[in-house]
């Protein structure tokens, strides 16, 4: 019972966006059910679909998660996009810098590395290095807010545009390989990639690029709900969220519970370097979000802030994406912006009716 | 000496054209949060009228009636976001960002079909866009400086402006004086959607001639900054948005710009100019230069006690 109570306001709200969707689709004269078909209808009925859809979904698991974290303990997350930016950059700096990579400058390779480690080292590097930078990057608007009480909103924002900033500087200042015309960096070494998943599972399609962080998405959902709801310090960080005031009289201290949850949101948010950098691009990419850290508030109203939610609208929201561009390509008028013209009346619905829904 | 006065002047007149849609949408954000609703919705209400604008001139061959509509579109645009916020009391960070992802798809959407182009509405005639005057300086400029002192005006010297302050401060008391707290921040933003949605007529028929998918280019964002660092008030917005718009031109200005190098022979990175505004508001929130005190119901939903 407890699982319909929490599932009827989502639904309500997916069900409002694509009637307002519906009427707007009428309006400039397409057919909404065939949009609607073409939009849903093929992360279903082909292997490649459904794992495609899953690629899609894997980093929005990742910011879903983030900013359902910050909820928990009564923070918006606005800052997801600028914690994996600077995420990826500092990713694919340690693949490059300990992966060994030759660049090819004015005919002769250069060495850009300082070291060549072996996977077993540099793999663990790499991941660490995206969720601890994208965990301080997270870290920066919540020690503000528990030190000077600045809202993290604003904070987060502003982060946002710096983060990107800079990373968009040291790119091009430093680690581009001369005359690319692309503002990315140089690749990182083979021994930091991941593997895509048909590489051993051989009923995945050989053009889906859905690699091993997909399950690493999958096991942060678990990881997340054990810690939320059964330790101490996920309990600590949702009584701040339910009531500050009354968890400090419980002896637990919000400042700090507001830190270590910004943290570790920035962290989580930072964990789509692993997908993209490691798993997808196999370097840093400038542009490489498709703004999925503001995907990722959708993901966690739509998903009510529970790992398991968020699970099902990233894979929700994966699948809109995916089927946009079947929408781009196959009606006479609709692009693929119907997706985000969802998206915002979902959000809309869903904030609306938190009050009845709490 | 004398090239170094031309690009001063350059620089200047460049930064009141960046300077404009920030004056507009900060305005129009000050109207809002003083009656106690925060807006980060600036950015979409500024797409919305950026686009509502160059249709309308498009179609119509008239840049003051598209700018109207810009205002009205502004209006209808806010009046969603108020009932969300007012009436439903959904959170108005939340909501505010929904209208933003909002405004940068439906554009779009709409764009595509009536121009069969999802990226930007068709190019504009350059004798249909808003006039300029003394050396291309906009007459939405002109308006946006002349809306300064009214704006003050109407907030501290109407009675109007007084009740907004009160709703936005301190509801309970303003309501226990026979104050329409709601109906106030209802036309508290609203008020911010029209002001909003003039600053983005201007990028789309002033500043440039056609609409761009995302083209306010996080301004309604600045615009917030401004309006922070401005500690909600009507002539420091107007210096505070000035001086991100020279930043803004100074960045634009030094790319590739002979003068413009660092002792040792490089160019000056222009990212870290970019960032001043942001890094500047971060600052001044966290109290560094002055306290940036808000309205004290910022945020918070009324709800008239029965």
């Amino acid at each position: 019972m407890k699982i319909v109570r929490e599932a009827i306001y989502p639904l309500i709200a997916v069900a409002a966006a694509f009637v307002i969707c519906g009427i707007i689709i009428l309006l400039i004269g397409d057919n909404p059910i065939t949009t609607f078909r073409l939009l849903v209808e093929n992360s279903f009925i082909t292997p490649k679909g459904v794992f495609e859809t899953l690629h899609y979904a894997t980093p929005l698991i990742f910011t879903g998660l983030a900013v359902a974290v910050a909820f928990r303990c009564g923070l918006l997350n606005i800052g997801a996009e600028g914690q994996l930016y600077t995420a990826a950059f500092a990713t694919a700096w340690v693949g490059i810098k300990f992966g060994g990579t030759m660049v090819m400058v004015d005919g002769k390779m250069q060495d850009w590395s300082w070291a060549s480690l072996p996977a077993i080292l540099l793999l663990p590097m790499c991941i660490a290095t995206a969720v601890i930078v994208g965990g301080l990057w997270g870290a920066i608007p919540g020690y503000l807010k528990a030190r000077f009480g600045s809202h993290e909103v604003i904070n987060t924002i502003m982060l946002n545009f710096i983060a990107i900033a800079l990373v968009s500087y040291f790119t091009q200042y430093y680690y581009k390989v001369p005359g690319d015309p692309i503002l990315q960096t140089a690749p990182i070494g083979d021994a930091a990639t991941i593997p895509q998943l048909n590489s051993f599972l051989s009923f995945i399609p050989a053009s889906v690029p859905l690699n091993v962080a997909f399950l690493l998405a999958i096991f942060m959902c678990f990881a997340v709900y054990v810690f939320l709801w059964k330790t101490k310090w996920g309990y600590e960080l949702r009584a701040v969220g339910e009531n500050p005031t009354a968890a400090e009289y419980g002896g637990i201290s919000p400042k700090k519970q507001i830190i270590i949850a910004m943290t570790i949101s920035g962290g989580l948010a930072g964990m789509v370097a692993v997908g993209e950098v490691l798993g997808f691009r196999h370097n840093y990419y400038h542009g490489f979000s498709a703004e999925w850290g503001f995907w990722g508030i959708a993901v966690a109203l739509l998903g009510r802030n529970h790992p398991l939610g968020v699970l099902i609208a990233a894979i929700f929201f994966g699948m809109l994406l995916r089927g946009g561009i079947f929408v781009d390509a196959f009606t006479a008028h609709i692009s693929k912006e119907l997706v985000e013209v969802l998206q915002a009346i979902i959000i809309l619905f869903v904030a609306a009716m938190q009050r009845f829904s709490k | 000496m004398e090239e170094g006065l031309i690009t001063l002047t350059i620089l200047i007149f460049s930064a009141i054209r960046m300077g404009t849609p920030m004056i507009f949408a900060a305005l129009g954000g000050m109207f809002s949060e003083r009656s106690g609703v925060i807006n980060i919705a600036l950015e979409g209400l500024m797409l919305g009228g950026a686009f509502s604008a160059a249709v309308v001139t498009y179609e119509l061959s008239n840049p003051y009636v598209g700018f109207l509509s810009a205002l009205v579109a502004g209006a209808i645009l806010a009046s969603v976001f108020a009932v969300a916020v007012i009436k439903f009391e959904a959170d108005q960070v939340v909501a505010g960002f929904g209208i933003n992802i909002l405004m940068l798809g439906l554009p779009s959407l709409l764009s595509s079909a009536i121009y069969d182009s999802s990226g930007s509405t068709e190019q504009i005639a350059k004798e249909f866009l808003l006039p300029e005057y003394f050396g291309r300086i906009s007459i939405a400029s002109i308006l946006a400086f002349a809306l300064v002192p009214v704006c003050w005006y109407v907030l501290y010297k109407t009675p109007f402006g007084l009740r907004l302050r009160a709703v936005g401060e301190n509801p309970e008391a303003a309501d226990a004086a026979g104050v329409p707290v709601l109906r106030m921040r209802y036309m508290g933003v609203i008020l911010s959607g029209v002001l909003a949605a003039a600053g983005g007529a201007y990028l789309s028929i002033g500043q440039s001639s056609f609409f761009t998918r995302g083209m306010s280019a996080g301004k309604g964002f600045i615009a917030l900054a401004a309006l922070i660092l401005a500690k909600w008030r009507p002539f420091h917005v107007l210096v505070a948005c000035l001086f991100f718009g020279f930043t803004e031109a100074l960045s634009i200005q030094l790319q590739g710009a002979s003068w413009a190098k660092l002792p040792s022979g490089e160019d000056i990175p222009v990212q870290f100019i970019e960032i001043i505004p942001y890094v500047l508001t971060i600052i001044v929130l966290a109290g560094f230069i002055g306290l940036s005190k808000a309205p004290k119901a910022l945020g918070i939903p009324y709800r008239k006690e029965k």
